[in-house]
């Protein structure tokens, strides 16, 4: 199914980019049900998949509505290929350890807050409605994961490392959250998009302090974290000058496939079936 | 978690129109806010209530079940503490 066909104008383009961040967010905090390091943490990572899938599943609905064809909910979720996905490289990496599952959480959270902050006064009214009741959903996952990154990167010093290694995993991914894809820049002078560029700074604050209090050192450029004395300057200067991207796009990890070939067997296999 | 458990903490939990925080489970958790975060995602996830407390369960201290007779049997025949042995009005109805 090809992206360019069902859709004559932008706004599904822009929806379907959201719906895939949460989707595939939350399909990757699914892998760990039963697998959680205690019950408690189990069901709280699958609360936030939840939360994800449900956000997900109210975008797909208006991506469809606005195709106004024979595509649904499902038919977009399960009928497409990497290719036609339009989320950033963070959300799908794969899951790794309990640290590294909750650094990819804490970075994408601090992000969609903002972004959802901001989207609530979109001028398309289903866009800030949908914004409006997922910002409450992730003022948890924020908290919740934020903590999580200052136990453990304040914790023992196998926590710490395993956190660093995380970051060093999952930095340059980060960069993309604040590139704008043809589709942003478009609908962005609408006033329907959210102007992520933006949205940098709001960000770079709150996982600024978080990492502070984590004893986690600001990684320097081109993604690598330089050591435990690359503090991040009182000017902010180092921040990353380079970026992965291109999975707004389309263009995606290898992660990804692993984990369509997954959520998308039994439609594949059994298109159609319900039970 | 294998060698070192964290803490048991007794979850109360007030619904949404109760007045009193009622028991309904325990969970384990490093600390109190992980305990209310961890609180929040077992015990209310379908809308049980709208205010959570907890409490280390090491702080509950429980009467001995062995002594249930002599605690609680001597209440048994003194049914004259019931308000029961009034003769109402027949005016009143809803006593």
């Amino acid at each position: 199914m090809s992206l360019s066909s069902p859709f004559d104008s932008v706004l599904p383009h822009y929806v379907l980019h959201l719906a895939d961040n949460a989707l595939v967010l939350g399909h990757r905090n699914s892998e760990w049900t039963g697998h959680g390091p205690i019950l408690e943490q189990d069901i709280a990572l699958a609360n936030i998949a939840l939360d994800l899938v449900g956000q997900a599943r109210y975008l797909y609905q208006y991506a469809a509505k606005l195709a106004g064809n024979e595509l649904t909910e499902d038919s977009l979720a399960y009928g497409r290929d990497a290719w036609d996905f339009r989320n950033c490289l963070l959300v799908e990496q794969a899951n790794g350890d309990w640290g590294k599952t909750i650094l990819r959480q804490f970075l994408f959270s601090a992000w969609q807050l903002s972004f959802y902050d901001r989207l609530r006064e979109s001028r398309d009214s289903e866009l800030a409605a949908i914004a409006e009741k997922s910002y409450k959903e992730v003022i948890y996952h924020l908290r919740w994961s934020s903590e999580w990154v200052i136990r453990l990167g304040d914790g023992t010093e196998e926590s710490h490392n395993r956190m660093e290694k995380a970051l060093d995993q999952l930095w340059k991914f980060t960069g993309e959250l604040f590139v704008p894809a043809e589709y942003e820049r478009s609908l962005g002078t609408t006033g329907v998009a959210v102007d992520v560029e933006a949205l940098r700074t709001p960000w770079e604050k709150k996982v600024g302090e978080v990492f502070a209090e984590a004893q986690l050192a600001w990684p320097h450029a081109a993604g690598g974290v330089a050591g435990a004395d690359a503090r991040r300057d009182a000017a902010g200067a180092a921040k990353s000058a380079w970026a992965q991207t291109g999975g707004k796009d389309g263009r995606h990890t290898e992660e990804l496939g692993y984990l369509l070939a997954e959520m998308q067997f039994l439609q594949r296999a059994y298109p159609g079936c319900e039970w | 978690m294998t060698e070192q458990q964290w803490p048991l903490w007794e979850v109360f939990i007030r619904s949404k129109q109760g007045l009193d925080h009622k028991h309904v489970g325990s969970i384990h958790a490093a600390d109190a806010p992980m305990a209310i975060e961890n609180a929040r995602d077992v015990y209310t996830r379908r809308m049980e209530g709208v205010s959570i407390w907890v409490v280390e369960s090491k702080y509950i201290h429980a009467s001995n079940p062995d002594e249930a007779a002599s605690l609680y049997d001597p209440a048994n025949d003194k049914i004259y503490r019931h308000p029961t042995f009034y003769d109402l009005p027949d005016e009143l109805k809803h006593m």
